[in-house]
């Protein structure tokens, strides 16, 4: 091996690729057969389930793991796809410990809840394996809707609008679909190219076209697609990240936590991705850990989380933090970063307490990736935009009649693929009341 | 340690488990194993008469029904009685027996229902030195079909006849085993009494088709494409046998006839309650066949600790002490008045309890913003089932009304006075019927 942990620098092949390959394995690796049908065996067919209000899709759990329990898969994957069409996707990265999971009600009385993300995904799975998805298209409308913005949002919102019939055109900026599913995501939680292969078996319902490198603002206008279209919507995500403006920002070694991690889904090959010795990671949500805990699975010696406030305060859920500590992250917190240093490249952090102290600390770092968040970049000035936020009512109308938006972009809910999935279904469905009514 | 010994028809043994006739008691190399792992005694798989073998089949014979996690809840087999030659088993019986003198060696017997063929076979069984015999009049398929098993234990008549003979021709105790594939279990075990048999046992397997292949169409275990009904046991079963026991137990025909408990018996628990109901001790075979003979070391520290606990220095103390306690409906006391209670602090909000009384029962239980769930007195039958659904085991009890209370049900003041239907105004044939 050319490196190992302790190689000074930004450098790639510090592990073994067989250790790779075992690092960026499933994290919650799926059930089989047997597994699913004892795990589906704890739930308690709940009345009014508790479960099933704290998903944000709202789909039918008590329902999808009786269906499991029956040994009918198929028709648990259509309870699970009819509220979810990015089910699949869901059962692998949903923080399931502060949704569904929280509240189940053998979570209250034992602490360990059934497991519903891995039953999720053992029926999606089972029935994306056998073969098409469970909907067909209603007889053609002629209407058309644009939607803008490839990620869960835009693709739930195409999929509910081909469904009713109508004609469907995504426009993304970048050069492949999926938005933060193929960028974003952690690598152990969305393995083997499943973001890919969810979007190809989405869109086989036709339709649906999906165009790439067409940037909403650089490409066209909002006026053009209003014109073109019976309506539109908009799931841009958050595009832009946070900038703190630090001295030193600029050192060769800086940067922003989601490239880092889009370059690392993007990896064709986990051994030629550079990472560094010493690396520190600013911020302290899901981002923060997803970039250090993957720092550390690529090899870095040190990886450190600087957070600025107390660990309760952290947007990762606990076992998101416990995660990371689990594969040897540290986590600081009431510290916030006061400058880089080095000569050309990164090689020290200066952290300040938050407490008011002055008290700093130096870390070493040949790597600084900021996660201190993203933020609303290229939405048509034309829309009402508060919070950094373009502000919606009901299901997702903004302040410009026949423009409806939902997702990261849109004001209301939590930055969260399954968020997002509800979001673009239900303004789907009002898109569609509007077009038909 | 608690002295488990157990005296079953002046037959001792060590304790009161007993492998039942069975696979597990097929030969000499399994009943060894098993006394070696602690059984008290065995009731050997049952001999028919001499000449060629019994054929089974050779597909799956048994079938299979499985609660969570694959748990067997109950077997079905279509096994027929031993298919190994009757001179085999002999010499194996007599070498156990004089190797294990202090444990119970039964041999289960079912020959053609003539007296001749009785008498060929009870002294060859008698050379063996085993304890007793047990006649089985259970088997529901198979041998049924040749006029054995339960072709005979339906018919009164003929239990009484047969037993008769072996009493007649073989002069250690004779078990009669009964199947459950009758209506009244009452009617043959006063045929076996009259014909002077020193016990019975049950029950025998439940006739039962278990599954069906919905590729094949076949019935399970299914024998190239086609199944016949098999016999069922194992824990599913012990409900129909524990109210078989006690039917035997308080019938008066049947007064002072011991009786050994089979069915289901898969813990200390189940046997203490067999022996509750009047069983002198228990038969096992599904439990041993789904864990091996080491179970049997459970339910002897099991039971000698509850006995410990109860105070019992023998098995015979607790023996029928259920029995005065089992009656008929119309005796129960009808102004026994209860409702249902939430214990709120136990209660994990599941709900259950609410979808079964409000969608299946008596719109009893309230569902109340937060889900919290409670139980309306005034609607509450005191039926159980929001208890048996309740997956937290005490959280939802039964309290007893005291009396003075008003019942806001009935709006009656409950009282401590005993009453039953055949008194109760609504019977037409109580005496306070007429006004
Ligand atoms: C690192 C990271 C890890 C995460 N991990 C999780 C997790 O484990 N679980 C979870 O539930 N959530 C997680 N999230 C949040 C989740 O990914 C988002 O909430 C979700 O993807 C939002 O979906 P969206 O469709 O609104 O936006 P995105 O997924 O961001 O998709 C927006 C799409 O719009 C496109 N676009 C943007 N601007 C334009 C434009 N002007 N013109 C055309 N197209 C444009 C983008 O290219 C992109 O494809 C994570 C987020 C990050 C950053
Ligand atoms: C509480 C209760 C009361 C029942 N009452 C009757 C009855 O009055 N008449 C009847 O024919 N069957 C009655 N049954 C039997 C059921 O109709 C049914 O045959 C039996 O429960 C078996 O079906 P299952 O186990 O699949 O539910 C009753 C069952 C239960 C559980
Ligand atoms: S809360 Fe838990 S037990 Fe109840 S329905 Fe949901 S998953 Fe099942
Ligand atoms: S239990 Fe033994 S004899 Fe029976 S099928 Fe299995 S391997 Fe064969
Ligand atoms: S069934 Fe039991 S645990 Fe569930 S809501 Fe009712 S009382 Fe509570």
């Amino acid at each position: 091996m050319a490196h190992s942990p302790r190689t000074p620098g930004i450098v790639a092949g510090r592990l073994a690729s067989d250790t790779l390959a075992r690092n960026f394995a499933d994290l919650h690796p799926p059930l089989d057969a047997h597994e699913a049908r004892v795990a589906a065996d704890r739930c308690y067919f709940c009345h009014d389930a508790p479960c099933m209000e704290a998903c944000p899709t709202a789909i039918d759990i008590p329902l999808f793991i009786r269906q499991i329990a029956t040994e009918t898969p198929l028709a648990a994957a259509a309870t699970i796809l009819s509220q979810n069409i990015l089910g699949g996707m869901c059962a692998r990265v949903c923080p399931t410990e502060t949704l569904c999971e929280e509240v189940c009600v053998r979570e209250t009385a034992e602490g360990k809840p059934v497991e519903i993300g891995r039953l999720q995904r053992f029926a999606t799975d089972t029935a994306m394996a056998q073969g098409p998805q469970p909907f067909s298209r209603a007889a053609p409308t002629g209407k058309s809707v644009a939607v803008v913005g490839a990620g869960p949002a835009g693709l739930a919102c195409a999929h509910r609008l081909a469904m009713h019939g109508h004609d469907v055109v995504v426009f993304d900026a970048r050069e492949k679909p999926g938005g933060l599913n193929e960028f974003g995501i952690a690598a152990y939680k969305s393995t083997g190219g499943f973001a890919r292969a969810e979007i190809d078996w989405l869109v086989a319902i036709g339709g649906i076209e999906l165009r790439h490198g067409q940037a909403l603002g650089r490409d066209m206008s909002l006026d053009a697609l209003h014109t073109q279209y019976n309506a539109v919507f908009l799931g841009m995500g958050l595009a832009g990240v946070n900038a703190l403006g630090l001295p030193g920002s600029e050192l060769a070694g800086v940067e922003d936590a989601v490239g880092f991690i889009g370059r690392l889904r993007q990896a064709e090959d986990l051994s030629s991705l550079a990472v560094g010795r010493n690396v520190v990671v600013i911020g302290g949500g899901m981002t923060a850990i997803d970039a250090a805990v993957q720092a550390k699975l690529l090899g870095a010696e040190h990886v450190t989380i600087a957070y600025r406030r107390g660990r309760e305060a952290m947007k990762a859920s606990r076992f998101e933090q416990d995660l990371a500590a689990e594969k040897g992250v540290t986590i600081l917190t009431g510290v916030q970063p006061a400058g880089f240093f080095g000569d050309g490249a990164v090689a020290e952090v200066e952290l300040a307490y938050t407490d008011g102290s002055g008290e700093t600390l130096r870390l070493a770092a040949d790597q600084v990736l900021m996660a201190i968040g993203q933020k609303l970049e290229g939405a048509p000035g034309a829309l009402t935009i508060e919070g950094g936020k373009i502000i919606v009512t009901g299901a997702g109308r903004t302040s410009r009649a026949g423009v409806w938006a939902g997702g990261d972009c849109a004001s209301g809910g939590d930055d969260l693929t399954v968020t997002a999935v509800a979001e673009g279904r239900d303004a789907a469905e009002d898109i569609h009341a509007s077009l038909v009514g | 340690m608690t002295d488990l010994t157990t005296d079953f028809l002046g037959i001792k043994s060590p304790n009161p488990f007993w492998l039942a006739s069975a696979p597990p008691t097929d030969k000499e190399y399994n009943v060894r194993r098993a006394f070696e792992a602690g059984w008290g005694g065995v009731v050997w798989k049952t001999l028919g008469e001499d000449g060629p073998p019994i054929v089974n089949v050779n597909g799956p014979r048994y079938g299979a029904v499985w609660g969570a996690d694959r748990r067997l809840l109950a077997l079905n087999n279509i096994e027929l009685i031993t298919d190994r030659p009757l001179e085999t088993n002999l010499e194996e019986i007599a070498r156990v027996k004089a190797d294990y003198p202090d444990r119970a060696v039964i041999v289960s017997l079912m020959v053609p229902c003539t007296e001749e063929a009785w008498r060929a076979i009870l002294p060859r069984v008698a050379e063996t030195g085993a304890d007793g015999i047990e006649l089985n009049f259970g088997c529901p398929h198979g041998m049924s079909e040749r006029g054995m098993g339960s072709a005979v234990g339906q018919v009164p008549e003929y239990i009484e006849m047969v037993t008769r003979w072996c009493k007649q021709n073989y002069d250690k105790p004779v078990i009669v085993k009964l199947t459950p594939n009758i209506t009244d279990i009452r009617y043959p075990a006063r045929a076996a009494h009259k014909g002077g048999a020193d016990a019975v046992s049950l029950i025998n397997t439940v006739s039962s088709i278990t599954s069906v292949d919905l590729d094949s169409f076949s019935p399970e275990p299914s024998i190239d494409g086609k199944g016949s009904h098999g016999g069922m046991c194992g824990p599913a079963v012990k409900p129909i046998a524990l109210n078989m026991v006690a039917e035997i137990a308080r019938d008066p025909e049947c007064k002072g006839l011991p009786i050994s408990g089979i069915g289901g018996v898969t813990t200390w628990r189940d046997a203490a309650e067999f022996m509750a109901l009047g069983a002198g001790n228990v038969q096992v075979c599904t439990a041993a066949m789904t864990y091996g003979f080491k179970v049997v070391q459970e339910m002897i520290s099991g039971l000698g600790d509850w006995m410990g606990k109860k105070g019992y220095a023998s098995t015979s103390e607790f023996v029928g002490q259920a029995v005065p306690n089992v009656t008929d409906w119309q005796f129960l006391n009808l102004n026994y008045v209860t409702k249902a209670k939430i214990d709120q602090d136990k209660c994990i909000k599941c709900g259950r309890c609410f979808a079964a009384c409000e969608d299946t029962s008596h719109q009893a239980i309230w569902m109340k913003p937060g889900r919290v769930f409670e139980v309306n007195d005034s609607e509450c039958v005191a039926c159980n089932l929001c208890i048996n659904v309740c997956p937290v085991e005490d959280c939802i009890t039964m309290e007893r009304m005291a009396a003075g209370s008003v019942d806001p049900r009935t709006g009656r003041t409950v009282t401590d006075d005993y009453a039953n239907w055949t008194t109760h105004p609504n019977n037409p044939g109580s005496g306070c019927a007429a006004e």
